[in-house]
């Protein structure tokens, strides 16, 4: 099963499980290195990824992938509340669930493609939502959101365990996860390094060139004796996966879960992420997610006052325009520089971060054939 | 008939668009290992007729029998597994891909079947199929562009690519749509050495064609179609000796 995979490979691996579990180390310097921002790289990654092996392999842009994020976190909840406040069993129920979920949605979705897929998988999503919000409100607890309780009755803990006073946490065999610390940070590393070397897997495999011919010539497919809807639905199965994934340790690191969480612009986001990363590459969508998130954190902390602390050097004649222009895009602006950041690279490098990073090894590396560890990126968004 | 097997069956097939008829109560059989050339003037029917083949088309009356099975009505991907391959006349490759994962594909199909889910073993390790691929690449003469990317070729390169693609499938039936439209005479010649090279290794094949050096140096029978009826059969030399193909098409033109 492991045998002969590209060294390059094995190399692409290591270093970014390295880059991963280095990251309290890296990200020092720039302020992001506490572990409830760092976990949220990871989450997020793991979201993106999945949501690339769909789009980027297969050129289908969902525009309804947040729903399966919610389901996992729902799912996990339920697990916490229903069986126990263990970690693993919440993770598994929160794919298992998704994965069903995806399996339906994927189904009725993949009898279009383009522009009618993207619509429908919208619609789902959407649906989803305000059924959280409405009907299914014994499930999902409404507007308040799903939270534990001390009533939940916990079978699994309650045979082993003592209760204790208030309300438990999540635990990985006695190691808390939630709360910000750092064994929810490691718990997410790890499982967005098992997601990269399946994501790769996928990429290497005769599945992933199937889903990139695919979305070359769907239609030449038909006619080379395949049968292109199960590859789709597939595919679509495996990235509900990962989403479903993403949300249930959204649960772990935080065990409460609100409808908005499948909104669409939880969707939105996701396709952000991948684009700006580079869809259709394997470190792309990870690097799209942590700039979102970093952006999403750290600029919106910014305030007037750092502004001012940055450029006190100045005269006052310059400072006070700049800082009150550049204040525009800081704080509650965030929003304003990731538009301006998103459009400059959809304009200039369409295939995202990773296309703009190739560029600049080929600077310095001016050797035919060096620097291929990372497939080319696909420049059209759809199919 | 002589003892041979009739492999392809069309049977009593008529199609129209609208008022046209595109084909009209035709009714052709292909010998097994024969090549048979499908010949006519534009817009006699002969593209419906491979469409109608492939599943592309359904006809409104008449069915399709390959192999004693009626292949009217199943999906493409279950007549190409079936072992009906068509080259098409505009190329449809998959132009995002390179020249040997363009080949691989379809070898893929050939060996996995309809859909398997294959995500864990990694590409690299099916020399299997690779050897296939390299196999097909080279009897095309692209053997040298494995590794360019199938967008960037001439049009004549894609058009050996589509020939590969369709090779490496080793089909029962090859269904070829101007195989050597767009190619120079040099790479026509050799694509007909190509196809003739074939010829024993069991494969039938039929050929929509204008160009009557082709369809003469490769077809063992020759079919004549115009405005979607077939007015001619027989051996090359039969056809061109016929007075009435001489008028629709050949036009006394050629020897």
């Amino acid at each position: 099963m492991w045998n002969n995979p590209a060294r390059n490979d094995w190399f692409l691996l290591a270093g970014f499980s390295l880059v991963v579990l280095c990251l309290p180390l890296i990200l020092e310097p720039i302020g992001a290195a506490y572990p409830a921002l760092m976990q949220k790289f990871c989450i997020f990654g793991i979201f993106a990824i999945g949501f690339n092996i769909l789009f980027g392999l297969t050129g289908y842009l969902s525009f309804g992938h947040a729903a399966f994020l919610g389901v996992g976190s729902y799912a996990a909840v339920w697990s916490f509340k229903l069986l126990t406040m263990n970690a693993i069993p919440a993770i598994v129920f929160a794919i298992v669930c998704a994965a069903a979920f995806a399996l339906v949605i994927g189904y009725v979705s993949l009898k279009r493609s383009g522009i009618y897929f993207s619509i429908l998988t919208l619609a789902f999503a959407q649906m989803s939502y305000n059924l959280a919000y409405s009907v299914l409100t014994p499930l999902t607890n409404g507007e308040t959101g799903l939270q534990l309780s001390l009533q939940d009755p916990r079978i699994i803990d309650a045979l082993f365990v003592a209760p204790q006073a208030g309300l438990p946490r999540v635990n990985l065999f006695g190691t808390y996860t939630s709360g910000g610390g750092y064994a929810g940070f490691y718990l997410c590393a790890a499982a967005l390094i098992v997601c990269f070397f399946i994501a790769l897997r996928i990429f290497r495999s005769p599945f992933g060139l199937m889903l990139r011919a695919i979305k070359s010539n769907q239609n030449r497919m038909r006619y080379t004796g395949f049968n292109t809807r199960p590859y789709l639905l597939a595919a679509f199965v495996i990235s509900g996966m990962y989403a479903g994934l993403a949300g249930g340790l959204m649960a772990v690191t935080d065990p409460l879960v609100g409808a908005e969480r499948m909104q669409w612009t939880a969707s939105g986001e996701v396709v952000l992420m991948t684009i700006l990363g580079g869809a259709g590459t394997l470190v792309g969508p990870v690097l799209g997610a942590a700039v979102i998130k970093y952006f999403e954190n750290i600029f919106s902390s910014f305030s007037v006052t750092t502004l001012q602390g940055v450029f006190g050097f100045l005269p006052d004649a310059i400072e006070r325009p700049l800082v009150s222009f550049l204040s525009l895009f800081v704080g509650d602006g965030w929003n304003l520089t990731l538009g301006v950041v998103f459009m400059l690279i959809v304009i200039f490098l369409p295939g995202g971060l990773m296309e703009g990073l190739r560029r600049i090894w080929s600077l310095f590396d001016r050797r035919p054939g060096g620097g291929d560890k990372v497939p080319a990126a696909q420049t059209q968004p759809a199919e | 008939m002589t003892a041979r097997n009739v492999v392809l069956h069309v049977a009593d097939v008529h199609k129209s668009f609208g008022g046209l008829h595109a084909l009209a109560d035709v009714d052709l059989q292909v010998e097994e290992g024969t090549t048979h050339a499908i010949i006519g003037p534009n817009g006699a029917g002969k593209s419906t007729l491979l469409n109608v083949c492939i599943g592309r088309l359904a006809p409104d009356i008449g069915a399709v029998v390959f192999d004693g099975q009626v292949i009217t009505g199943k999906q493409p991907h279950e007549i190409n597994q079936m072992g009906v391959v068509r080259v098409f006349q505009t190329p449809e490759i998959f132009s995002d891909l390179d020249l040997l994962q363009n080949v691989m594909v379809p070898a893929f199909a050939k060996r996995d079947g309809a859909f398997r889910l294959n995500a864990m073993r990694s590409v690299a390790t099916r020399t299997d199929i690779r050897d296939e691929a390299l196999h097909s690449l080279e009897e095309v003469g692209l053997l040298g562009q494995k590794g360019a990317i199938a967008g960037s070729l001439s049009r004549g390169d894609k058009r050996r690519l589509e020939l590969a693609m369709g090779l490496v499938q080793k089909p029962r039936l090859l269904l070829l749509d101007e195989p050597t439209a767009g190619m120079s005479r040099h790479d026509t010649n050799s694509t007909i050495d190509l196809l003739k090279k074939f010829k024993g290794r069991g494969m039938t094949k039929v050929i929509i064609e204008h160009d009557m050096h082709v369809v003469f140096s490769l077809a063992d029978r020759v079919t004549v179609l115009a405005q979607g009826r077939i007015i001619a059969e027989g051996s090359p030399d039969e056809v061109r000796g016929n007075a009435r193909v001489q008028e629709a098409y050949l036009g006394g033109a050629h020897p």
